[in-house]
């Protein structure tokens, strides 16, 4: 056994550890924080595994993102519940049980007999590369051959974004998500913020447009984007904005529309809707990003920071 | 047994585990946090799929990656939406935990417009 | 593979209405959301005509010749691009998800819509900007070719349907909301999982295409029977019906018409898809049995808890629950025994006619139960006496959306059942035929329980707290006459 595949199991373990802990831990938090490492852990499968744009979307948004909403709800909902907890049935649990070994045992199974050697789309993704402009088939594909996908996606983010919102109570609709934050001038969280997002945004930025040729992309800057935002709004040195604002609205919408409009647009110009006319593919495509960027970081952003709680007063 | 399929025996373990989570566990947040447990072995799969089509010059399938990220950014919303959901209810009714729903509807009847 | 490389390919012109189709709707819906809530009934509004013209316009181009449209999304084929695919399921699916929205938005003018001068409301925008991604969704669930552009239509079409259910913030619709996400999330994880074996084993999720690769091997066998796991716990199938009734009775009555009516079809549809279309051949007749037994154990579960609930619109949701176990049992009776693959055949067109049917059916009786609570205040079943008298045209609509879920003729119901009756008898499998008799029969007395209710007399002309617009019955009455009157399409163009 060589010294990598020693690491590999290594690296298993824990991940199934970390994985297993986050479901026996007694209280929500030791759960939590065990999710959080499992999201960093798998990222480094992640890279192992040779795909390092999921590596970066994994960490940033299934680690990252999914792990600051989970903290604040524990902490929300921290032993405060009206009725005692019932856990179901010892029958219930070893028929559950029972269950979820038979489906793992299926799919080692599956893995073991899947077909050798493995189709792949790989050759026909590499090939599409040079029309296009790009160096990052993961782009193409998201970009390009499988647009239709990414340009509804877009649409089911901003979605969530309104049913998060259809949940406030009447009263504060247009109004401000989360609580005031005050301003601890000597704490170590205004500090940070102040520090950390110019360099944040200059990253996201960079991960938006290194994409097209190395791995990046919209998804993984505009995460960042987002968690600068929301360091700033933690730290009380800006408000979270009121989500009537017609400025708001106009930049959640702005990315899915001109997604959209560069693809009917492509009706016309390159004969399919979504397709990119062959000289233009690579501005079309950043333009794309640049503007999903800002859109996708606003909406991240606003998923977290959850529905109104207060009216629109300064 | 080579690497990947050590990863995909890992993706397997990782689904089990969620989905026993999901089913098992009374606390909607727990059930939540199970869900992305879940998930991420699904998508783990797909990265299992995606390095055994390394081919061309690629060192794995950019289309099951390319797919995973947006299962990423969806797995996001619906756990944005769930908290949501959870907390509005946990606001409301001061109960976190999701009971049988009564079968035959005493809960108060509320008029509809 | 040379229909996989960069050469854009002419689509026919036909194809763009595929594009409109799920573009369109999505557009307002973005529309609205930056426009803010005052105008969003209105771009709602304006918006459905032109989508039930379209709706109109792929079925015109599909249904009378039986051609299929496809259209290459972005101009990339198969299996590297996204292919969109209208046949003759699709086209009728469309065109009945455009009459129900188109219906449901008047229906719910008179709720959701605002006078001119009054701030956005939260109910207004979410509901328009809601409906409008349902209809999207469903349209992309019906005209989709790529398994993974199904799986973000599911997601689409979850996130948007959830918050309908809690519209109205009260404690009860929250959880019955959060148990339905739930469901909903499990299931769309199980057929990702699905999704990402087959690409494993066939390197492509294009539906047409894998009906080609598709070998009966134990990978295919396990993700077939993951994602079909996943669609039934979202179509609300017995056993995993739980979070049904709860949550289309909680909605509000336009938007339990479009979940009873619409949402769980999208599902279902795609376990047609995957059955019929993706891998015809993977099953054998065990496997229809057991799903048509489900099937059954839906119809009896649902009708028997439907006769036992108090409120109307408990009883109306729990008779979802039973009809869709209707869906089902087309199954084994459209498996050939002797080529060992699903046929479609009268088996399968019972089975749509069944789910249009239910649709209009569903949607009106929604409709009426919603106006009813509205006018007096509470569902309560045995509160209803002197109704009839009070608000016919309501209590009309109510009657013959029953007429069209029993299956009695002319109406689609009836229609479906009869299609489906053939087809056990000419297969010999008498005991699906005990099930629809008996299971008409169930239908018949809950439906019989509410009439009688509603048709006594009181001593004292009722009351009504609130008075009830016209067009609103008549919207709700004009689809339960289309589910009575959809039967005659036997003698039209589908003779």
């Amino acid at each position: 056994m060589t010294l990598a595949q020693f690491l590999e199991i290594c690296l298993v373990v824990l991940v199934l550890g970390a994985g297993a802990w986050t479901i026996a831990a007694r209280s929500a938090h030791a759960a939590i924080t065990g999710f959080v490492s499992y999201g960093l852990l798998l990222s480094l499968v992640w890279v192992q595994l040779a795909a390092v744009d999921v590596a970066l979307a994994e960490v940033a948004i299934g680690g990252g993102l999914t792990g600051v909403l989970l903290l604040t709800a524990a902490a929300r909902l921290q032993g405060r519940e009206s009725q005692p907890i019932q856990w179901p049935s010892r029958l219930h649990r070893c028929v559950a049980a029972v269950l979820c070994t038979a489906l793992t045992a299926a799919l080692c199974a599956v893995v073991l007999w899947l077909p050798d050697p493995a189709p792949t789309l790989a050759p026909a993704a590499a090939g599409a590369l040079p029309a296009l402009g790009l160096g990052n088939a993961v782009t193409g594909v998201l970009l390009a051959h499988r647009a239709l996908d990414t340009v509804l996606e877009t649409v089911v983010v901003l979605l969530a974004l309104v049913g998060v919102w259809s949940l406030a109570p009447d009263r504060y609709w247009n109004g401000r998500p989360g609580q005031r934050q005050e301003v601890d001038s000597d704490g170590v969280l205004p500090f940070f913020a102040r520090v950390l997002p110019p360099i944040g945004v200059l990253l996201g930025i960079h991960l938006v447009f290194v994409g097209a040729n190395a791995p990046g992309g919209k998804f993984q800057g505009a995460t960042v984007l987002a968690a600068m935002w929301l360091l700033v709004m933690m730290a009380g040195l800006r408000d979270a904005p009121a989500i009537g604002s017609r400025w708001l609205r106009i930049g959640l919408v702005f990315g899915p529309a001109v997604f959209f409009a560069i693809g009917l647009i492509g009706i016309g110009t390159a004969g399919a809707f979504l397709a990119y006319p062959p000289d233009y593919a690579k501005v079309l495509i950043v333009t794309i990003e640049l503007t999903l960027m800002v859109s996708i970081a606003l909406t991240l952003g606003l998923l977290v920071v959850g529905p109104p709680e207060r009216p629109d007063t300064r | 047994m080579s690497s990947t399929t050590l990863f995909g025996m890992c993706a397997a373990a990782l689904v089990g585990l969620g989905l026993y989570g999901l089913l098992i566990h009374p606390q909607t947040l727990r059930r939540i946090v199970a869900f992305n447990l879940l998930g991420g072995g699904v998508f783990l799969m797909f990265g299992v799929v995606a390095r055994r089509g390394a081919a061309a010059g690629m060192a794995s399938d950019p289309v099951p990656q390319a797919l995973v990220i947006t299962g990423v950014v969806v797995a996001f919303s619906a756990t944005a939406l769930a908290i949501a959901l959870l907390l509005r209810l946990f606001a409301d009714s001061g109960d976190a935990s999701l009971r049988s729903p009564p079968h035959d509807g005493v809960a108060a009847d509320r008029t509809h417009v | 593979m040379p229909d996989s490389l960069a050469v854009p390919l002419a689509n026919p012109s036909g194809g763009l209405w595929l594009v409109a189709a799920i573009v369109w709707p999505v557009l307002a819906a973005l529309l609205a959301i930056c426009s803010g809530g005052r105008l969003a009934d209105r771009i709602a509004l304006l918006a459905m005509p032109i989508g039930l013209g379209i709706a109109v316009a792929i079925a015109m181009a599909v249904l009378p010749v039986g051609h299929v449209l496809t259209y290459a999304v972005g101009g990339w084929n198969p299996p590297l691009g996204i292919l969109l695919r209208a046949d003759t399921l699709s086209a009728a699916m469309l065109l009945t998800a455009a009459i129900v929205i188109c219906a449901t938005g008047i229906f719910a003018r008179g709720a959701f819509s605002l006078r001119a001068g009054t701030p956005e409301t939260r109910g207004s925008l979410a509901f328009w900007t809601l409906l409008l991604a349902v209809w999207s969704a469903m349209n992309l669930v019906f005209l989709g070719n790529d398994l993974f552009n199904l799986y973000v239509a599911l997601e689409l079409l979850t996130f948007a349907a959830v918050p309908l259910v809690c519209l109205d913030g009260s404690a009860a619709t929250l959880a019955a909301a959060l148990r339905y996400l739930l469901f909903a999330l499990l299931g769309s994880v199980l057929y990702l999982l699905g999704t990402g074996l087959l690409y494993g084993a066939y390197g492509t999720l294009d539906i047409t295409l894998l009906a080609a690769r598709v070998r009966p091997d134990f990978a295919t066998w396990v993700a077939a029977a993951v994602m079909t796991t996943g669609l039934l716990a979202k179509t609300a199938l017995f056993p995993l019906h739980l979070w049904l009734p709860p949550a289309h009775a909680g909605a509000p009555p336009a938007a339990s018409a479009v979940l009873s009516a619409l949402v769980v079809k999208a599902s279902f549809f795609l376990v047609i898809r995957l059955w019929f279309d993706a891998m015809p051949g993977l099953w054998n007749s065990l496997a229809t049995q057991l799903l048509a037994a489900l099937g059954a154990g839906a119809i009896f579960y649902g009708s028997v808890l439907a006769l036992r609930q108090q409120r109307l619109k408990l009883l109306i949701a729990y008779s979802t629950v039973a009809q869709i176990g209707y869906l089902f049992l087309m199954f084994p009776l459209a498996f050939d025994p002797i080529a060992g693959r699903l046929q479609a055949g009268i088996a399968l067109t019972g089975g749509l006619l069944q789910t249009v049917s239910h649709a209009f059916a569903k949607a009106g009786m929604f409709m009426a139960a919603g106006l009813v609570a509205t006018a007096i205040g509470h569902d309560r079943i045995a509160g209803l006496a002197g109704i009839g008298r009070a608000m016919p045209i309501s209590l009309f609509a109510f009657g013959l959306a029953g007429v069209s879920l029993i299956g009695l003729p002319p109406s689609g119901g009836f229609l479906a059942k009869w299609l489906l009756l053939s087809a056990a008898i000419a297969s010999g499998q008498w005991w699906w035929v005990a099930v629809l008799v008996i299971g008409g029969l169930f239908t018949g007395a809950y439906v019989l329980l509410v009439l009688v209710r509603a048709m006594g007399t009181t001593e004292a002309p009722l009351i009504l707290h609130v008075s009830v617009s016209r067009y609103r019955e008549l919207t709700a009455l004009i689809l339960s006459l289309m589910a009575v009157l959809l039967g005659l399409i036997a003698f039209g163009p589908l003779a």
